[in-house]
């Protein structure tokens, strides 16, 4: 596939499966939000977790647009990373990775809500037992290198945030790690933000709407989903 | 109190670093972006993060020593850069709030 320097899209959405979405937040609901929006490319990027993307690629499929196989992760410092792969084999390779490395722990609903899996259908099917929304004991540089090793992309997530975030957890980012692209969250100004922090001049962003519920999604700094340039997609073409 | 002595009298294991330093004050902290503001010179920093950041940020607050709490693993290349740049780390099994009350018998 070959993506348009002028298309549009939301690469960072929780479905159901992540305990703190919305429980309307089903693939089926998603994708046709993406669709009534126009939106070209969506990625859905639970928490430690890849249950729901086979059966949401379908639907995106069926639908006329392109579903990118991603996952949030969140490494041993705390930090979030939007892992985007170029197959959902590759992606499902990295998640029994992480499944490795997940503290197993009972999910809580009553504390952190449900973790929900759904059928083609778009019907819930299963609960996930397992707490998603942790610390992995995936080190920053560990994640980085088995996500690149899979052929993927790494975007720390919302790097704005005091908290969970790779400024927030680690002070500054490492220029080591092969990073090149930082996701800015909607809510912010890209530019002013850029502006107090200098350091990030060498960073092409992306802004995601992290969708929680699906009147969030496509709100990526506008309401129509973030526009990609010639710049940013010679960088992360390789999941297109 | 040096570093040295502290490290005999709790027992500390020295990943790296020199000894010297003299420790006035003692700073915990797990966010790196508030302890670059909130560190100060010649405190010892208490923390569970084992990242190669963690020797820029001592560098950066100047810190006599960081001790990297609950036996939490220490990436290679943080040993490494601390080596390099002669940023003290230290490493006990104890959570933070045991050492500080033994830093606190020690008179810190």
């Amino acid at each position: 596939m070959n993506p348009k320097d002028d298309s549009r899209c939301d690469l960072h959405i929780h479905s159901c499966l992540s305990a703190c979405a919305d429980l309307l937040m089903t693939p089926g609901n998603i994708v046709q939000q993406a669709v009534n929006l126009g939106l070209e490319y969506i990625a859905i990027t639970d928490h430690n977790s890849a249950g729901n993307i086979q059966v949401a690629q379908q639907l995106a499929q069926a639908n006329g647009i392109k579903l990118i196989p991603a996952m949030e992760l969140e490494t041993r410092e705390e930090v979030h990373l939007l892992c985007y792969f170029s197959s959902l084999d590759a992606l499902l390779e990295f998640e029994a990775i992480v499944h490795e490395n997940l503290p197993s722990l009972e999910n809580d609903e009553r504390l952190f809500g449900y973790q929900l899996l759904t059928d083609i259908k778009d019907e819930y099917v299963a609960k996930e037992d397992r707490l998603l929304a942790m610390a992995t004991k995936l080190s920053l540089s560990e994640a980085i290198e088995n996500v690149t090793n899979l052929e993927g992309v790494v975007i720390p997530a919302h790097v704005d945030r005091p908290a969970n975030s790779i400024l927030g957890q680690l002070g500054f980012i490492p220029s080591d790690m092969g990073i090149q692209v930082i996701e800015i969250s909607r809510n912010t100004d890209p530019m002013g933000f850029l502006r107090v922090h200098p350091h990030l001049d060498q960073y092409r962003y992306i802004q995601g709407s992290d969708s929680h519920y699906l009147t969030d999604i496509g709100r990526c700094g506008n309401t129509e989903g973030f526009i990609l340039d010639e710049d940013l997609l010679k960088l992360i073409s390789v999941i297109f | 109190m040096k570093v040295k002595e502290l490290v005999d009298k709790l027992e500390l294991e020295v990943v790296a670093g020199p000894l010297e330093r003299e420790i006035s004050g003692i700073y915990v902290g797990d966010l790196l972006s508030n302890v670059m503001a909130r560190a100060q010179a010649d405190d010892v920093w208490l923390t569970v993060h084992g990242h190669q950041n963690v020797v820029a940020v001592a560098s950066l607050t100047q810190v006599a020593a960081v001790i990297v709490v609950e036996d939490f693993p220490i990436e290679p290349a943080a040993v490494q850069k601390a080596k390099e740049t002669e940023v003290t780390i230290l490493r006990t099994p104890m959570t933070a709030s045991d050492l500080i009350r033994k830093l606190f018998e020690l008179g810190l």
